[in-house]
């Protein structure tokens, strides 16, 4: 069982409290119409699936309710940070920062 | 009977018996024996028969690796279970035990035939079958398969123990409390650390417990022992939990207890659970697992008598029983010699020690010589003999250019290996830590760790005690440091220890047929050396694979004996090292574990909450059958005395139609959204538009899945111009407010709207039929129920019965209808005053039966039976629902996606069978052209199917392929032994013109 930071909370809870949200930085569409079938096909269907590092999403559901993003290693499930929704996604440097 | 117990010789309380049964036999043991070592105490060597041939098998060991000695134990109505170790099993007074695997007794085993048929059962014996001829397989190989498979039998009632749970959070978990792991322990103790020391015996101390020769700070090994368990107990910081298996070790240093608390009472505590289930968060662990021993591979190794040297030792200083009287050792490792002096030093004649090695360091002859025991060193053991025992050893000499020369006999009551030690590397194994392979002792050893955790002594490939003790101190010390605590490793004084070394084998050298010989790797799953060779030579060159195909270590010891040497022979055969071959994946639980362990409290009416309405004590009292709908219990029909379903859902159906009818319809989901910006919130989550939709008034809500495809619907009311009422079906409510709180949060957060579940704030009873209004009429305060004030589809508050109410006119029946929503608190009070008041108008409670079949008559659907995530609103009829002129919702773009566009997507569509008896079975296939030959397409299912009282038939809902432009066709409807056929027709069978909702 995972302990996961959930940056509203500043606190590490055990992974029962939250729920998995699938992959982070997939903003929907300001104008959905604007996009071919081709372009909507992959903003709904289309997913990096990682071998390493991924940026998901995560909600602390049993506790504050809030989605936030994550950065974890689908190999080893260790964590590197979580942060804020709408934050942007964090650079190499404060990744390596991070798991230092 | 022989008693092999030697008096005042080892740790068991020889001043109080036991008494206990095997195969309904009785026994004496002592207090502190296990099973094994109480039968072998009593010259009982055969305990059962192996998994595949039914060979006679012995004791293989002393612990937790035996692979052999699985018994069944009956404590008591219930409390039958298979498979237990009789090497952990403590004996107590009134214990009853049972051997497996055999028919019709133990010593004559009719399934023994297939050892005779071994040829048959070889590697890769169940998937080579598969491909035989079918009909062999099912009359042949499919019967004896069945008849003879399983490990056991299982419990047939329910478990009536109890199980505990508990989380723990420590600063250092030691696992293990041999030499290395009672070091680490006392360091960190010291350190003033909070400490977990587990193991899984009864009592600490380990490999301490079997060897008595080493002394320890000028004490005995066991007085040292005494010191350090009454130190340990002294702390206030140090919980030691013993009979605990460290089962499993999870990421971020959570590790899995399991803790066994009544099995070894001869009469437990009624009230007392049987195991308790630890959840560890450990900021440091230290692994101490010791390290198993490994057996020989040779012609016969599996005939009882024949265990591991360092087993027979325990047996022989930890129970004071001597495993034979007569014992031979066979071994390539030093540490058998002990055993053998051991047991020449208790008055045992050790017949002889084999030694496969031509050169045995120099001390050791000289103590078997002054011992008078028999040395043969560069010899092989080539067979054994003795039907349920073993009688006799076959050796021979083996040149220096391996030619094995001609055989001789040695007499004896056992034989006793050691083919060196494996370090027991399972739980570092569980976190993916790094493995190394160390060429010199054949063994893998803990590589780079991938938790905070250390490794030390025999489980880290350090043998010496003197340098266990040192490695256990230095890791408890620097885990103690690395949690936040001054701490010093102790150092030790070690005494009259020797320096021991071994060499390594695959099979043992023979002057026999390989290909017939039987010489066995892996005990339990009774996988023999020639069948690793047989798979490599069929190709299969990865332990993994190799492993599946022989069964080899796939058995509930994962291989603890056998692993090591499976994979040296399997090396061998393929031709490449070891690593290159690969380990196979430890994986919890280390040893195996009870269901009930893992389940701790969350059974029967705990194992999930039942979601219940303020109404439902009511329904109960009333006789309501119910039914489970997600987590809630919901009435599902009301029969009168002796009425059948069917007759009270007709009955209840009538009275709605004619007169009226109550239902609680509290599970309904109820979400309230509230702010500037809800209406602009509504707009984008839902199909419908939301903007004109005046305050006072209901509208029906559909919502899709960005996918397009229906999620949820309901009946929402606009109470005021920033405030909605929504409704959600039973089931659906977290997800729609998940996925609204998902897209609010994170896609649009700029938007001013809260969302607030308020379900169980709100009690809801439905009322249906043309008398509905008449009843309510009078109860009502502050609301015009006349037609042209609240006409059907509005929504106003006020009172009822005196309580404040959130009143809806609306209908799942095609009735006259309102949904009364009060403060769960009053939901009873009200729904018991309107049963009094009905009763004028003959009122009638209703389930979710006649529900289903009221709103079928009517064709509304369902979501989630009528739909099932692949429904788009066209495809369900509710393109009406679609706000075409919104720019944008949740779903929009994706219904014009050419594949949702398609002519034959499926449809929903009404069926009417044309036997209007014939009630379709929801779920059953339909099919165009019922004489086509198999397999037939199919182009839909029945969804929706009912009797319909109203209309005196049946009725059904499909989903059919091109389902509307079929409408009048004739569809087939398969079954056993029946094909129904049934006419295509719209969805709604009754009132088509909604006449009723305004009556
Ligand atoms: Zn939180």
């Amino acid at each position: 069982m995972l302990l996961i930071r959930c940056p509203y909370c500043e606190a590490e809870r055990p992974e029962l409290e939250f729920t998995y949200a699938g992959e982070a930085h997939i903003a929907r569409p300001a104008d959905p119409s604007k996009l071919n079938d081709d372009e909507w096909k992959t903003h709904l269907f289309i997913r990096s699936n990682p071998r390493g590092t991924h940026f998901e999403r995560w909600r602390h559901q049993h506790g504050c309710g809030r989605f936030f993003n994550a950065v974890r290693d689908t190999v080893s499930d260790k964590f590197a940070m979580t942060y804020k929704a709408g934050l942007p996604r964090p650079t190499e440097t404060e990744l390596e920062k991070a798991r230092s | 009977m022989t008693s092999y117990r030697i008096p005042e010789k080892g740790r068991v309380n020889q001043g109080k018996p036991v008494r206990f049964t095997f195969n309904g036999a009785s026994y004496v043991g002592f207090e502190g024996d296990t099973l094994a070592s109480a039968l072998l105490a009593n010259g009982v060597h055969l305990i059962g028969r192996s998994f595949k041939y039914h060979r006679p098998r012995g004791f293989l060991s002393a612990g937790s690796e035996e692979p052999n000695a699985l018994v069944g134990t009956d404590r008591g109505p219930g409390r039958f279970e298979p498979n237990t170790r009789a090497t952990v099993l403590e004996v107590f007074d009134g214990l009853n035990t049972t051997s497996q695997n055999h028919w019709p007794s133990l010593k004559r085993d009719i399934g023994a035939v297939n050892d005779a048929l071994y040829m048959l059962f070889s590697a890769g014996f169940y998937y080579k079958t598969f491909m035989w001829p079918k009909s062999f397989w099912n009359k042949v190989y499919e019967p004896i398969i069945r008849g003879a498979a399983g490990l056991g039998k299982s419990p047939t009632t329910p478990d009536p123990d109890t199980y505990a749970s508990r989380f723990a959070h420590c600063d250092v978990l030691v696992v293990g409390s041999g030499p290395a792991g009672l070091a680490a322990a006392l360091d960190a103790g010291k350190s003033g650390a909070k400490v977990i020391l587990v193991d899984e015996q009864a009592e600490l101390g380990g490999s301490l417990l079997s060897e008595t020769d080493a002394g320890i700070n000028g004490q005995s090994g066991w007085q040292w022992l005494e010191e350090a368990r009454s130190a340990l107990a002294a702390m206030n910081n140090v919980t030691v939990l013993t009979r605990t298996t460290a089962i499993g070790y999870y990421h971020q240093n959570l590790v899995g207890l399991c803790q066994r608390l009544t099995d070894h009472l001869p009469n437990p505590p009624a009230d007392a659970p049987r195991e308790r289930l630890w959840k560890v968060r450990a900021h440091q662990v230290v692994l101490a697992q010791g390290s198993i021993e490994k057996p020989l591979v040779f012609e016969g190794n599996d005939r009882p008598g024949v265990m591991l040297a360092g087993s027979a030792r325990s047996y022989l200083n930890r129970y004071g029983v001597k495993v034979g009287n007569r014992p031979v050792i066979v071994t390539s490792h030093d540490s058998a010699w002990l055993a053998a002096f051991d047991l020449a030093e208790a008055g045992v004649k050790v017949a002889a020690i084999i030694d496969i090695r031509p050169n045995v360091s120099g001390h050791l002859m000289e103590s078997a010589a002054a011992l008078g025991v028999e040395v043969l060193s560069g010899w092989t053991v080539t067979g054994t003999s003795g039907r349920l025992r073993v009688a006799s050893v076959r050796a021979n000499p083996v040149s220096r250019s391996g030619v094995v020369g001609s055989a001789r006999t040695i007499a004896c009551d056992a034989l006793l290996m050691s083919g060196g030690w494996t370090p027991s590397i399972h739980l570092f194994s569980h976190t993916k830590g790094k493995l190394d392979w160390n060429e010199e002792g054949q063994m893998f050893l803990p590589g780079e760790a991938t938790e905070e955790s250390r490794c030390a002594g025999a489980g880290n490939g350090v043998f010496s005690l003197a340098a266990a003790l040192a490695e256990g101190a230095a890791a408890g010390a620097a885990a103690a440091l690395d949690a936040g605590f001054a701490a010093k490793a102790a150092s030790y004084r070690v005494d009259g220890e020797l320096v021991l070394t071994g060499a390594n084998n695959r099979e043992l050298p023979t002057d026999r047929n390989t290909s017939k010989a039987k010489a066995f790797v892996d005990f339990q799953n009774d996988v023999t050396a020639k069948d690793i060779r047989l798979a490599v030579r069929e190709g299969f060159k990865s332990i993994e694979h190799i492993k599946r195909y022989t069964t080899t270590g796939m058995a509930t010891d994962q291989g603890k004996t056998s692993n090591i040497n499976g994979l040296a022979i399997a090396s061998d055969a393929v031709k490449r090292p070891a690593p290159a071959v690969g380990l196979t994946t430890f994986r919890p639980p280390y040893t195996p574990t009870t269901f009930g362990a893992f389940a701790g409290y969350n059974r029967g009416e705990l194992f999930e909450v039942t979601r219940k309405t303020p109404i439902d004590g009511w329904a109960e009292q009333n006789g309501a059958e119910f039914e489970p709908v997600s987590l809630w219990r919901r009435a599902w029909y009301f029969p009168k005395k002796g009425e059948t379903m069917h007759a009270a859902v007709a009955r209840e159906c009538k009275s709605v139609r004619e007169s009226l009818g109550m239902f609680d319809a509290s599970t309904l989901g109820k979400i309230e959204i509230v702010g500037p910006d809800a209406a602009e919130f509504m707009n984008r989550m839902y199909t419908n538009s939301w903007t004109k939709l005046a305050p006072g008034r209901l509208r029906y809500g559909l919502m899709l899945g960005e996918d397009g495809f229906i999620r949820d619907d309901g009946v929402i009311g606009r109470l005021t111009t920033d405030r909605f009422h929504v409704t959600t079906t039973t089931g659906g409510a977290a997800r729609v407010l998940g996925m609204m709180e998902d897209y609010l949060q994170t896609e649009w957060p700029d938007l001013k709207v809260w969302l607030t579940s308020t379900t169980e704030q709100w009690a809801v009873i439905a009322l249906n039929g043309p008398n509905a209004r008449k009843l309510i009429e009078p109860l009502v305060e502050g609301i015009d129920l006349s037609d042209e004030a609240f006409p059907h589809m509005s929504v106003a508050e006020g009172k009822i019965c005196g309580v404040p109410t959130r009143l809806f006119r609306v209908s799942f029946t095609g009735e006259l209808g309102y949904e009364i929503n009060v403060p769960a608190r009053y939901g009873r009070a009200v729904w018991e005053e309107l049963y009094r008041a009905g009763q004028q108008h003959g009122i009638t409670p209703y389930g979710t039966e006649t529900m289903h079949v009221l709103r079928a008559e009517k064709g509304y659907i369902i979501v989630g039976q009528d739909t099932d995530g692949t429904v788009t609103p066209d495809d369900a009829g509710l393109g009406w629902a679609i706000g075409k002129a919104k720019p944008d919702f949740v779903g929009k773009r994706s219904l014009t996606r050419p594949d949702m566009q398609k002519a034959d997507r499926k449809q929903l569509v009404g069926l009417l069978t044309t036997d209007p008896n014939t009630v379709l079975e929801e779920g059953a296939q339909i099919v165009l052209d019922p004489s086509q030959t198999l397999p037939m397409k199919m182009v839909g299912h029945v969804t929706s199917s009912y009797w319909s009282a109203a209309l005196g038939r049946s009725i059904a809902m499909a989903v059919i392929e091109g389902g509307k432009a079929r409408e009048g066709e004739t569809i087939h409807v398969p079954t056993p032994g029946r094909t129904h056929t049934a006419k295509v027709v719209g969805t709604v069978f009754f009132d088509p013109e909604n006449k009723r909702l305004s009556a």
